[in-house]
């Protein structure tokens, strides 16, 4: 509703200039240099997409025709060792418990993060005082800045030790209750799918609580004072004029935290125990992501097709990441047209 | 530079030896015991170093730098080595540190003057190159086994059969009686046993599941047989997987009840404890430079390839069964004269003079014997036809 009266109010009022301007560029050199630029820095980032793709299936193919193309997707049991160059069933690169692994991981940090994320925006936006709203939002800021192997080390180093005691608590309790105990189960021994997935919340919590942060300031003034004006506490004012507002923004935010949960290594790949062989269902147990089995084995993929099928991990992992960004932008685009 | 390996070594003993008194400190409790307080007689002082002579004339028209890439297992040797051999011959040796199967993929592709393995290059993997090639032993180094248990120190006695079950995961808990029956006198702690492996391909594994499927039946059947239970990568069945020495060794160390395999040089700089394991002769050996040494002790046939396993072959009495070897891989047939030279020239230095340095960095010189057929090796190299050595 917006963008159409704005540019139609534009072409009102500027008409004339638009046309002279529009003459202008064609005459000068710059102009026409500065567009071509333009559209080439564009379209080499959609050849470079494209080129990873086709660089994916090509180096991957070999695996995909010897074990055929969907045999990866339905086993659960990685062991390169057992592979050889003359069988083709059972498919020794099974990735079923990889894409387990992601989605675990990253579901686990989503839980933790956009309720921590959605509730620092709103401190910033709202609640704070002014004089500490802006160095706040820097410090979020900067959890972005801090590299991804410091992660991995402050969770083995600091973050393991702290959990232990309330996770040991958890599986001698939730662990011993029927049927949902499997989930729980223990030993625990540090690297597990739940300690990566608390890494990976602190790592996106910072671009989910910027994103909403933004959407939050651009309720507009008006409705947070309509809020005020018939007798709204602070709470009241958020959830009636603000939240209704940013919901699609924090679903956005999300999916964007959700994007860089995915495709995270380093520091999954050195909290999570790299347990590539099946499927380990306790979330307190050892395990493997896609991107962390692609790290650990790449240097030395002797056995036949090992490469090769590290290659087709990377080609469901780009998949998967590409589904995941064009959902969140599909639900920006939509929230923005709401 | 003969001071300054004295020295080094020196030091590494003053530190082996005050993690012994750490140890033996942590354990004088009255609940906890420590299975061996002071290092086995043979472990103890200093070995001479070799001084081999024996290598082969300088070739000379040397190239003035080489590029070696592969096993992650000799790097803080093949450092060591580079470092001092650049001081003594002005000859520059890049070695990237990648790890034994990229270093045969790299030899492979010609992108390396030289390539290292912990597993020696099988006639498939020479076939994917360019020709045949001369595989040289370079040294000896023991794989430990390492674990975190409080209050025990190490010297921990583990038979092959035991290990297996323990790696398998068939042995879960560190109060087992398996356990306990090997070591009479210790306490050991009902905690779950915390198994760490590597999660990269590795020379090391190698060596160590080359160990347990030659000691351990219950390990080969849960591998699914002989031809899968060995290998730089393996299908563990359970465990926490770590990058690299120091991610396995991180492991351990973070994790009480953790027990994995590194190599000698890492346990020591970790401060890790480590288990006596028994030999083919039956007793419980602790790992160090001597006992490494006695490892290929009694071995007298070499094939004239040096393609040998030494893994748990030997039937002397003190040898450390987990000691494996580290190979350089050079194209028998080199083109080009002055990195043929330099090559020639490089691996008769870390034959003869190299070897001295190895304790320095806890590695094992090579044998006499061994050591004769290694320069041997290098007569063998040819350039576009014509032997390199005259």
């Amino acid at each position: 509703m917006m963008p159409p009266a704005t540019a139609g109010g534009i072409v009102a009022i500027d008409g004339p200039a638009t046309r002279i301007s529009l003459t202008r560029r064609r005459r000068r050199p710059g102009e026409a240099f500065f567009g071509t630029g333009v559209a080439i820095t564009g379209g080499i980032v959609l050849v470079l997409i494209g080129a990873m793709i086709v660089f994916l299936i090509v180096q991957g193919l070999p695996a995909m025709r010897h074990y055929g193309f969907f045999s990866f997707l339905t086993s659960a049991r990685w062991a390169p060792s057992e592979a050889k160059a003359t069988v083709t069933t059972p498919n020794a690169y099974g990735i079923v418990q990889f894409i387990y692994g992601t989605a675990l991981t990253s579901i686990i940090g989503m839980l933790i993060a956009v309720p921590l994320a959605v509730g620092v925006a709103l401190v910033i936006t709202e609640i704070a005082p002014r004089r500490i709203k802006r160095p706040l939002s820097s410090l979020v800021d900067l959890l972005a800045a801090v590299p991804s192997v410091v992660y991995g080390f402050w969770g083995i180093f600091a973050l393991i030790p702290a959990i232990r005691p309330v996770v040991d608590f958890l599986t001698s309790t939730l662990g011993t209750v029927p049927v949902i105990g499997a989930a729980f189960g223990g030993p625990f021994f540090g690297v597990s799918y739940f300690t990566a997935g608390l890494v990976l919340a602190i790592m996106i919590l910072p671009i989910i609580a910027a994103v909403c942060r933004e959407v939050f300031r651009s309720t507009p003034r008006d409705e947070r004072e309509a809020a005020f004006a018939i007798g709204a506490t602070r709470w009241e004012m958020i959830r009636i004029a603000v939240l209704p507002r940013a919901r699609s923004g924090i679903v956005g935010a999300s999916l964007l935290g959700l994007g860089r949960a995915l495709g995270e290594t380093i520091a999954v790949t050195m909290v999570i125990g790299n347990s590539v062989l099946t499927i380990n269902h306790s979330i307190f147990s050892q395990g493997a992501t896609m991107s962390s089995v692609i790290a650990n084995e790449f240097t030395e993929a002797t056995e036949p097709f090992h490469l090769e099928a590290l290659f087709v991990v990377g080609f469901w992992l780009l998949i998967m990441a590409l589904v995941v960004n064009a959902t969140a932008r599909a639900i920006i685009r939509r929230g923005v047209a709401v | 530079m003969a001071r300054t390996s004295t020295a080094l070594r020196g030091a590494l003993t003053a530190v082996g030896g005050s993690l012994i008194l750490a140890a033996c400190g942590g354990s004088g409790t009255a609940t906890t015991s420590a299975p061996s307080a002071t290092p086995a007689p043979v472990c103890r002082g200093t070995t001479a170093p070799p001084g081999y002579n024996n290598g082969v004339a300088t070739v000379p028209g040397q190239a003035s730098s080489l590029s070696g890439a592969g096993s992650t297992f000799v790097a803080p040797m093949m450092s060591v080595w580079t470092s001092a051999y650049a001081t003594t011959s002005s000859v520059q040796v890049a070695y990237q540190s990648i790890g034994s199967g990229a270093g045969i993929a790299q030899l492979q592709a010609t992108t390396v003057d030289f390539g290292d393995s912990d597993a020696f290059m099988t006639d498939a993997d020479i076939a994917k190159g360019k020709g045949p090639v001369v595989q040289i032993p370079l040294v000896q180094a023991p794989v430990v086994v390492a674990y975190n248990l409080p209050g025990v120190a190490s010297g921990l006695k583990f038979s092959g059969e035991t290990l297996g079950k323990i790696i398998a995961g068939q042995i879960s808990s560190w109060n087992d009686p398996a356990i306990v029956s090997l070591n009479p006198g210790v306490t050991l702690p009902n905690l779950p046993i915390a198994v760490a492996h590597r999660s990269d391909g590795s020379g090391t594994t190698f060596i160590f599941t080359d160990f347990l499927t030659k000691e351990s039946p219950s390990w080969v059947t849960a591998l699914g047989g002989p031809s899968t239970s060995v290998g730089k990568t393996v299908a563990w069945p359970t465990g926490i997987g770590g990058k690299g020495n120091e991610g396995v060794s991180a492991a351990i160390g973070q994790t009480q009840g953790g027990i994995g395999y590194v190599e000698l040089a890492y346990a020591i700089s970790q401060h890790l404890t480590y288990a006596n394991v028994k030999n083919k002769a039956g007793s419980f050996i602790q790992p160090c430079v001597q006992t490494a040494a006695a490892a290929t002790v009694g071995i007298t046939t070499y094939p004239s390839d040096l393609r040998v396993d030494v893994v748990d072959a030997s039937h002397n009495a003190q040898a450390y069964p987990i000691t494996g070897l580290t190979w350089a891989l050079l194209y028998q047939n080199q083109t080009d004269a002055t990195k043929a030279a330099a090559l020639v020239n490089f691996f008769s230095w870390v034959l003869t003079k190299g070897q001295d340095l190895a304790t320095s960095v806890s590695y094992t010189p090579l044998g006499a014997e061994l050591q004769r057929l290694c320069v041997g090796q290098l007569r063998k190299v040819t350039l576009n036809g014509s032997p390199v050595v005259s």
